[in-house]
């Protein structure tokens, strides 16, 4: 059984190695000073999607994301590793938005796709930390949804096998398809860009990178790769302008702290078994850990 | 993480040179693929294009993956399990990234499932795969024996082999016997013509090199009776048709991760390779040639990777109040270091690219008859690389081991320990200027292109170049003279040597001459490099001092030598 699978993604600012300067005075995230990356679990989710298309011969993986016309990048860098196709959803009346507008604009493109098996998406994305855009998502499309998913472990006879990883450990669940499946961290990374498909779809351009490119450009991605990465905007999913971007966003931010963890002091514990496990009852009394 | 290609800028100063958009555009054939293949490239551009950004992908999964796996790959290693090779965990995570990013076969043509690659970016991910796992760079280099099936061995087998090479298959040559290391003519394993044309291998193989592979070529006895080199024919055995089993996986000092393996062929189906008699004298010989290559890009990649590994520690370690690069004593053993590698890594893509220009008008000659010029380039080009091939694999193996051993002086005590990776370096290195013929056999290779005068030819080609590169920057001044004046006394040396017509003699003194040589090659390459990129300009100096004090110092040794005192050293 052939597959239509749609893969969330999202362009995010690489917040893992933040300097001093990755925060703005008024507390927003300097993107100028960030480089711009393919959100990481969103590629653990890419994997499992590529495995699907793998073992189900003749399936077709789209990506969609919401961003900039630049997110186009991570679109192409999904289809060196595999992805067959993309969306860019970018409209500046979609800007501003809080994970309620977001899933909302998201939901509303999907349901201008052809009728798709699985949805998937990352957990959460590095640039605001909420994992609730996919739930979301789900809801408003009416599918069951699973989270924290590790593996999917198969599709057959119209459901989905996921196992997932939870605090204290891990569960398999099933559930029927069509339905929406985010992926953690913990699932395995990604398979890396492939040679012979950059060579071909480096020329894979979106409408507004396309008008930019100079004839012989555009002559060779009108050859080798026509419309793989589409641009959609607002009104082209009918979305409502109430729902959207700013307007559609309940989230208001009252403030932002900028707060820099420092060491106070330092607590020396010998090594010995009554030291060790006073360390351990206190750590677990503060809820460090356990 | 670190990226090995974009970390690097040396390595586009040399995908760069002058010479690569003729090669280019043979390889492609004038970029006539573009209309039968979509992802073939347009021009000369989009072909270095490509190249680029897979050489990326390359330092990607290098930086990422596979060196940050070498370490446990080198505690684990591979094992035997029921007559086959278990990989170590990370060398099977290694070849599934390797697999997947399409790095296989990457040189062979497009129509088998390859890339198409010249050799230079190929040899180029060769080195940049070294520096990651040096004993990673064997298993996935031996793509390289592709190369062999694709030019002698018949359509059909071509068909049905490369293609799964490009797919991520794997391959092993099996030449070595107990009884035939450096000296393959005694080569002993028995093949059998089956009336169906098949052949059946019996007997055993030893040290090698990924010796459970899918596919393998084994160079084996056809004909009965012979003794020596004519009677040994190339064949192809696939892992799928069975009869080859793995008894034992040597215990090596260095390059843990590849499956060193002592095989036993029990009446295993084998296709014959090209023509009867003349595996050794032909196909071995071209299979070592691309070997070597090999060898001397995973040399340059362990060199890189020691200086790295020294330098990062010299100004990490403080002593005396002071980080230890401040003080003159390391400070020059870095810059020597440096000067090794950049002077390797220059003749290494010296020789890549004699090595693309001659195979790819051999290439082109199966599809029409070259012009007569094209045969005299080709022709010019297969004797500078058959030159140029042992230099690099016989010095840039004896650098390494110089920088690998530096590595670990400048860790001092802690280079000792198992706690650092230079210890790791020191190990791996070693095996570099043994294997695929060790720098005493680079030697009897290189000699007779030094006696006879390629060397000097390539020398006047150098000279060329850097009158035709316009003035020369003040600071090489000092380099051009003083290299003027080595070519001058190596040569006249040279030639008194051969003068004598004492075969000992020449003999006795082949590794000096091939010494000078190579140094006088290396050092005319670091002022091109220099000249066209100020980066090189400390390494261009540093190694010319060196070398003519190698040249200096072999003079005299040789000028008080007298054929008579060989004696002396004989036991």
């Amino acid at each position: 059984m052939s597959l239509n699978i749609i893969v969330l993604a999202k362009q995010v600012p690489d917040t893992r190695n933040v300097g001093k300067d990755a925060m703005k005075e008024d507390g927003t995230i300097n993107r100028a000073a960030l480089p711009a990356i393919f959100n990481p679990e969103d590629l653990n989710a890419l994997e499992q999607a590529l495995r699907l298309k793998d073992a189900h011969p003749g399936s077709t993986v789209t990506m969609l994301t919401m961003g900039l016309p630049r997110a186009s990048e991570i679109i192409r860098e999904a289809i060196y590793r595999g992805a067959d196709r993309g969306v860019v959803l970018t409209d500046r009346a979609l800007g501003g938005a809080d994970t309620l507008a977001t899933s909302y604009s998201l939901a509303q493109a999907i349901k201008k796709m052809p009728a798709y098996d699985i949805i998937l998406g990352g957990r959460q994305a590095i640039d605001g930390d909420t994992a609730q855009v996919g739930p979301q998502i789900a809801e408003k499309l009416g599918v069951p949804q699973v989270t924290y998913a590790e593996e999917i472990v198969e599709i057959k006879d119209g459901s989905v096998v996921v196992r997932r990883r939870l605090e204290n450990g891990v569960e398999t669940v099933k559930a029927p398809l069509p339905c929406l499946v985010t992926v953690g961290g913990s699932a395995d990374e990604c398979r890396p860009r492939n040679a012979g498909r950059i060579c071909k779809f480096k020329y894979a351009a979106s409408p507004t990178e396309y008008a930019a490119l100079d004839a012989e450009a555009q002559k060779r991605a009108d050859e080798r790769c026509p419309e793989t990465i589409v641009e959609w905007n607002a009104a082209f999913v009918e979305a409502d302008p109430e729902q959207i971007g700013f307007p559609g966003s309940p989230t208001k931010v009252k403030t932002v702290e900028s707060v820099v963890f420092t060491a106070k002091e330092n607590l020396q514990i010998g090594n010995d078994d009554e030291q060790l496990e006073k360390l351990i009852v206190d750590l677990i009394a503060n809820h460090t850990i356990g | 993480m670190a990226n090995f290609f974009t970390d690097n800028p040396d390595l586009r100063h040399h995908l760069s040179h002058p010479l690569m958009r003729k090669i280019v555009a043979l390889k492609e054939r004038d970029y006539t693929d573009a209309e039968k293949f979509d992802y073939a490239p347009y021009n000369f551009k989009d072909a270095m294009d490509n190249y680029e950004r897979v050489l990326e992908v390359v330092g990607d999964l290098c930086g990422d993956i596979i060196a940050q796996n070498a370490a446990d790959v080198d505690a684990q290693g591979p094992r035997v399990e029921k007559g086959g090779v278990i990989y170590a965990d990370g060398t099977q995570v290694n070849l599934d990234a390797c697999r997947k990013a399409g790095l296989m076969g990457m040189a062979m043509p497009r129509r088998l499932g390859g890339l198409n690659f010249p050799i230079t970016p190929y040899i180029m991910a060769a080195d940049i795969v070294s520096r990651a796992d040096t004993g990673f760079e064997n298993l996935w280099g031996l793509q390289d024996c592709a190369e062999t099936i694709y030019e002698f061995a018949s359509e059909e087998q071509k068909q049905k082999y490369i293609p799964r090479v490009c797919a991520g298959e794997t391959m092993s040559m099996d030449l070595t016997e107990p009884d035939a290391g450096s000296d393959l003519q005694s080569v002993m394993l028995k093949a059998t013509e089956q009336p169906d044309g098949t052949w059946r291998l019996n007997g055993v193989k030893r040290f090698i090199t990924n010796g459970d592979a899918d596919i393998h070529l084994v160079l084996a006895r056809s004909e009965d009776g012979t003794k020596d080199g004519r009677g040994l024919s190339m064949f192809i055995y696939d892992k799928r048709d069975g009869g080859v089993t793995v008894r034992r996986i040597e215990n090596k000092m260095g390059i843990k991760g590849s499956p060193t393996c002592e095989l036993v062929y029990k009446n295993a189906k084998a296709e014959l390779c090209g023509s009867r008699r003349m595996g050794l004298i032909k196909y071995v010989m071209a299979l070592m040639n691309g070997a070597r290559l090999g060898i001397a890009a995973q040399s340059v990649g362990v060199s890189e990777l020691a200086y790295r590994e020294a330098l990062a520690y010299a100004k990490d370690r403080k002593q005396f109040g002071k980080a230890i690069i401040e003080f003159p004593a390391v400070y020059e053993m870095l810059a020597v270091m440096k000067a090794k590698l950049d002077a390797s890594r220059s003749l290494l893509y010296e020789t890549s690219r004699y090595v693309d220009l001659y195979k790819v008008y051999e290439d082109i000659a199966k599809e029409r008859p070259l012009t007569l010029e094209e045969k005299k380039e080709c022709k010019y080009y297969s004797k500078l690389a058959d030159a140029c091939t042992p230099l690099a694999k016989g010095l840039g193996s004896e650098y390494c081991n110089q920088n690998a051993y530096d590595c670990i002086q400048i860790h001092g005590g802690s280079g000792f320990m198992k706690d650092y990776a230079c210890e790791r370096i020191y190990r791996d290195a070693r095996i570099t200027s043994i294997y695929e013929g060790t720098t005493q056999l680079q030697v009897v290779a290189a000699i007779r292109h030094v006696t006879t005068g390629t060397i000097q030819t390539l020398v006047e080609s150098y000279r060329e170049q850097l009158a035709q590169g316009g003035e020369l920057k003040p600071e090489l001044e000092a380099v051009k003279v003083r290299l003027e004046a080595m070519c001058e006394k190596a040569f006249a040396v040279i030639a008194q040597i051969n003068d004598t017509k004492n075969q000992t003699y020449i003999d006795f003194m082949a590794r000096r001459m091939v010494e000078m040589a190579g140094n006088i090659v290396m050092s005319y390459l670091l002022l091109l490099d220099a000249q066209r990129n100020d980066s090189f300009t400390a390494s261009c100096v540093v190694y010319n001092k060196m070398a003519a004090a190698l040249v200096a110092q072999h003079c005299d040794f040789i000028a008080a030598t007298t054929p008579e005192e060989v004696a002396l050293y004989q036991a």
